[in-house]
């Protein structure tokens, strides 16, 4: 419903986009066993490193092929070579998943090419599955680089197998936390199916203690799993962003899929448990009917202090659509929208616009809003404006437990609108005796023609009427 | 590369302070000091980053980032340097260039930019960084700066450190360039004293500066300029009109010093705020200094009288937690002169050093460890340790404590070890005789936290969930836990 408008602004302020490699270097991290590279100059990977340690409070492997302004003008083939030999010794990864950068596509390096060339005269490499996604970071955001990743993934390792009745595929966008695919993979095993997540930072980034210090991932989908969705039945997908993969599992193996718009919400999830019935042949169990119950006096509970709140959002997409139209079904406005990229999930919004813009946009459009909602970033003007922010996506820097934040399923939905309602609890005001003055014009309407003179006295108080006052 | 970017680069290697680089002969010292970095095994941030941070902490100017999303959007709002004044320098300014841009060169979307920013913000001054892909491309920052200085009638200044120039420490050399092609020397100060200094490569990290101002403007000695930390474009301007420079942070701005030696005579010396005779050290030669430029000589009597007084308290201070730390074994991984200037300030604590990084250490910080650890230091000096020797090391309780920057604290907390953040990310200010204090407080509070006992707690299973001794086993490590905590005893040391 919402229309699109792209800043006019030749200055981006606040930066609420974040970069294509730096999504796609998420998605790799959702592998087991993986090594992410961005091919570009070494601070590329360096800003992406710490902003991902500041997130999910983890150690994050991530490499670089260091380019310099030589290599850069000459092609990176000798930097690639270089950076595959180096990873596989040093860590001995399963897979090293490279990503391009603003500098090597401005250049035009053939990465596709060096990987056929560097197989070909590195025979050693053999063991190690190499993928490569295409991530300009003077394209799209975040979110883009995420989808391509994912879809690369699908593109170079999922071949077409046998069908398995009961195993179905879950993509889940980059929107969600590792509590978020747990969340969903319990749905989805609670009829009786198994899920191949992918990718699955549930795995690697949920904050977990090894039993041995590892250079690479800690978790997350297996090599042989993401082979092994070959042989699904059904694609589920959550998120826009996600289609682009699942059409390509439609396109390799013929999994038919169905692409959630999100799963923050009452009635998208009871769509999802349609869904899972409908594949496994099995009820919807009692724990979800229970849930979905429990949802509904939450949404009950919450709605006093969403109804007619006013609401600046500024977030990813697909994470823009969750909570914006969780806010709008509780009786929000949704006063101010701000993105980062063009996608079909702005069509779906309950908003008369979103502007594909930064958090000066935000911080602009919220000055008659109750509340912020977007990344860490926005506590700069939440601050300016007086105006409580609640943390939504990546990053969020100055909250711990990131990991563990659930909001999709019955019972992650309703979390998000226990911090939401209490946010806004919080921000409840006391009334004071001077807050409602007449206008002047009711004020003249009633002295006018009044009778001049002093007030009349009201008379002494009797003794019994002060005692009981007192 | 333009070619005045590689004379820039050139010119910052020639570098008259530097020892290493003298000794060097004339055929080395054109390769430069780079370190070619390794593909596939680096770490570290680029030359933008390294100009960004040494510039940003000037808080009242715009800081404009002519680059893709990745430059700024990636990075934006990530370090605490604290200012005591204007906010501007924390918003993220960049022109968010798109394919167009790159097809087209984006000196159009980069003026329109500087125009918007003046127009919205009005800062003193705006900065503008360039980049990787921009500089590729062949956008000139240089004249479109010059255009828009004429144009609005502000100094707006090019920072030429695009990423793939090299890592972080040249770019902070290249930032340092820019200040003195285009600001040091540009205004005159409102007024003089034979008390002012500079004091240079201090960012002001979560208001350490704080820590040491008051002790300066106890003595009267005035700050005429801070590069950069909580620093003014207005008072970077009038810099050379400053009696002595303060080096600070080892050698990231060295070329500052050493160019405003040459070009105004103002002398200079490398300090530290960090550890307490360093601190003291510095107050000395600041004053020393300063008498021989020219003020009365009184300032001597005084800075001895104050650094007594300000060590004792601070020694005291410390002895409290002497008892509690002695025999604690630290593990430092950090670079240049924290790698030095800390390890006295544990050693007083009564700790142990049993390693500290050198990697990013120059010739004159290993010397300062050896003087102050005395024989056998070399067994402590770690050239490069990777994070697995690192774990290993921890966990077989090697060391009690790790004190390191934020990237490889995950390697002393997986193996349930105590770690403190003791680089840029930090949170706790460790300047002066004020922040010694703090820092071996922090110390002993990361220490003695009793989380460290609840962790190792093994889980009364083994890895398959089968229960093993499981009656007896968690009621044991919890007994045991206790006894050891009362004895003073690691939980390594208790009889199994």
């Amino acid at each position: 419903m919402a229309s699109v408008v792209e800043s006019k602004k030749a200055c981006s302020v606040n930066p609420l986009k974040m970069s294509q490699p730096l999504g796609a270097s998420l998605a790799f991290l959702g592998l087991d066993a993986c090594m992410p590279v961005m091919h570009g100059s070494q601070g590329c990977t360096s800003f992406g490193l710490v902003l991902l340690v500041r997130h999910f409070k983890e150690a994050i492997p991530l490499q670089t092929t260091a380019m310099n302004e030589v290599t850069s003008i000459l092609g990176g083939y000798d930097n690639i070579e270089a950076a595959l030999l180096n990873i596989r010794k040093r860590a001995a990864p399963k897979i090293i998943a490279i990503c391009s950068t603003g500098l090597t596509e401005t250049k035009g390096d053939d990465v596709d090419g060096y990987i056929v060339t560097v197989r070909k005269r590195k025979p050693e490499l053999a063991d190690t599955e190499i993928v490569y996604v295409s991530t300009p970071d003077y394209v799209g955001g975040f979110e883009d680089g995420y989808a391509h990743a994912v879809t690369a993934i699908v593109r170079t390792l999922v071949k077409p197998l046998p069908l398995k009745a009961d195993q179905v595929t879950l993509l889940p966008g980059s929107h969600l936390s590792p509590a978020d695919i747990d969340e969903l993979r319990e749905i989805v095993e609670a009829f009786g199916l198994t899920a191949i997540v992918l990718p699955d930072i549930s795995g690697s980034l949920d904050g977990h203690i090894p039993p041995d210090w590892r250079g690479t991932t800690l978790g997350g989908t297996a090599l042989e799993q993401i082979r092994a969705a070959g042989a699904s039945a059904f694609t589920l997908g959550v998120g826009e962003q996600t289609r682009e993969a699942a059409l390509a599992l439609q396109e390799i193996a013929g999994t038919p899929l169905e692409v959630f718009e999100r799963l923050t919400g009452l009635e998208c999830n009871d769509r999802l448990l349609q869904r899972l019935a409908h594949i496994s042949g099995r009820p919807v169990p009692a724990k979800y009917r229970r849930q979905r119950s429990q949802l509904l006096d939450a949404m009950l509970d919450g709605h006093f202090y969403t109804g007619g709140t006013k609401v600046a959002i500024a977030a990813e997409p697909d994470l823009l659509l969750a909570v914006g139209c969780l806010l709008h079904d509780m009786g929000a406005e949704l006063r101010c929208c701000v993105s980062t990229t063009k996608s079909a999930a702005h069509a779906l919004l309950p908003a008369e616009q979103v502007i594909l813009g930064d958090l000066e946009d935000l911080e602009k459009g919220a000055t008659d809003c109750d509340v912020l909602i977007t990344h860490s970033h926005g506590r700069q003007a939440a601050e300016r404006l007086g105006k409580p922010l609640l943390r939504i996506g990546f990053p969020v820097f100055d909250r711990i437990g990131n990991a563990h934040r659930c909001q999709v399923g019955y019972r992650g939905t309703m979390a998000l609108i226990f911090e939401i309602a209490n946010t806004m609890m919080e921000q409840i005001g006391h009334h004071h005796a001077t807050d409602w003055p007449l206008t002047p014009e009711a004020l003249r309407a009633a002295t006018h023609g009044a009778t001049a003179g002093a007030p009349v006295s009201p008379g002494p108080i009797t003794p019994s009427l002060a005692e009981a006052s007192a | 590369m333009s070619v005045s970017l590689k004379a820039k680069i050139a010119e910052v290697f020639e570098e008259p302070g530097c020892d290493i680089n003298q000794g060097k002969s004339e055929k080395e010292r054109k390769k430069g000091c780079t370190k070619q970095l390794n593909p596939g095994a680096a770490a570290g941030g680029c030359a933008f980053d390294g100009a960004k941070i040494a510039l940003q902490p000037i808080a009242d100017v715009a800081h404009l980032v002519h680059g893709p999303i990745a430059c700024e959007g990636n990075s934006w709002d990530n370090r605490h340097s604290a200012s005591s004044h204007s906010q501007i320098y924390r918003t993220g300014f960049t022109t968010d260039i798109n394919e167009l841009d790159v097809i087209y060169g984006g000196e159009k979307r980069l003026f329109k930019s500087i125009r918007e920013i003046i127009e919205k913000y009005d800062p003193p001054a705006v900065f503008v960084y360039q980049t990787c892909v921009t500089a590729l491309v062949g956008d000139d920052i240089e004249a479109v700066c010059q255009r828009a200085t004429e144009k609005f009638g502000k100094p707006i200044i090019p920072v030429n450190a695009p990423g793939f120039a090299g890592p972080k420490n040249l770019g902070n050399k290249l930032g340092a360039e820019a200040l003195l092609d285009y600001v040091i020397g540009t205004r005159e100060p409102e007024f003089t004293t034979p008390y002012d200094i500079n004091i240079i490569g201090e960012y002001n990290l979560v208001g350490e500066l704080w820590q040491v101002k008051p002790l300066l403007d106890a003595l009267g000695i005035r700050i005429l300029s801070c590069i950069s930390g909580d620093g003014r474009y207005n008072e970077v301007a009038t810099a050379h009109r400053a009696k002595v420079n303060m080096m600070v942070c080892s050698k990231s701005m060295i070329n500052i010093a050493t160019k405003m030696e040459q070009r105004w005579g103002i002398p200079y010396f490398e300090g530290s705020f960090y550890g307490i005779g360093d601190m003291s050290d510095t107050l000395r030669q600041i004053a020393k200094l300063l008498v021989q430029t020219g003020a009365p000589s009184d300032l001597l009597d005084r800075t001895e009288r104050l650094i007594e007084v300000e060590e004792a308290r601070a020694w005291k201070r410390i002895a409290h937690y002497k008892q509690r730390l002695a025999g604690k074994r630290v593990l430092l991984i950090t670079g240049g002169v924290k790698s030095w200037s800390v390890v006295a300030a544990l050693q007083e604590g009564g700790m142990e050093i049993v390693g500290t990084s050198v990697k990013k250490s120059t010739k004159e910080d290993k010397e300062k460890i050896k003087e102050i650890m005395g024989e056998g230091a070399d067994a402590h000096m770690i050239d490069d340790m990777t994070p697995r020797e690192m774990y290993a090391m921890l966990r077989d309780a090697r060391a009690d404590i790790m004190l390191s920057g934020g990237r490889s604290q995950f390697v002393a907390l997986k193996a349930r070890m105590p770690w403190l953040d003791i680089n840029q990310e930090r949170h706790h200010p460790y300047g002066g005789y004020e922040g010694m204090v703090e820092l071996v407080q922090e110390i002993d509070r990361a220490i003695f936290n009793p989380v460290w006992q609840q962790v190792r707690i093994p889980a009364p299973w083994g890895d398959d969930g089968e229960t093993l001794e499981a009656a007896l086993s968690p009621v044991h490590a919890q007994l045991t836990g206790v006894a050891a905590k009362a004895m003073g005893l690691e939980p390594e040391e208790i009889p199994g």
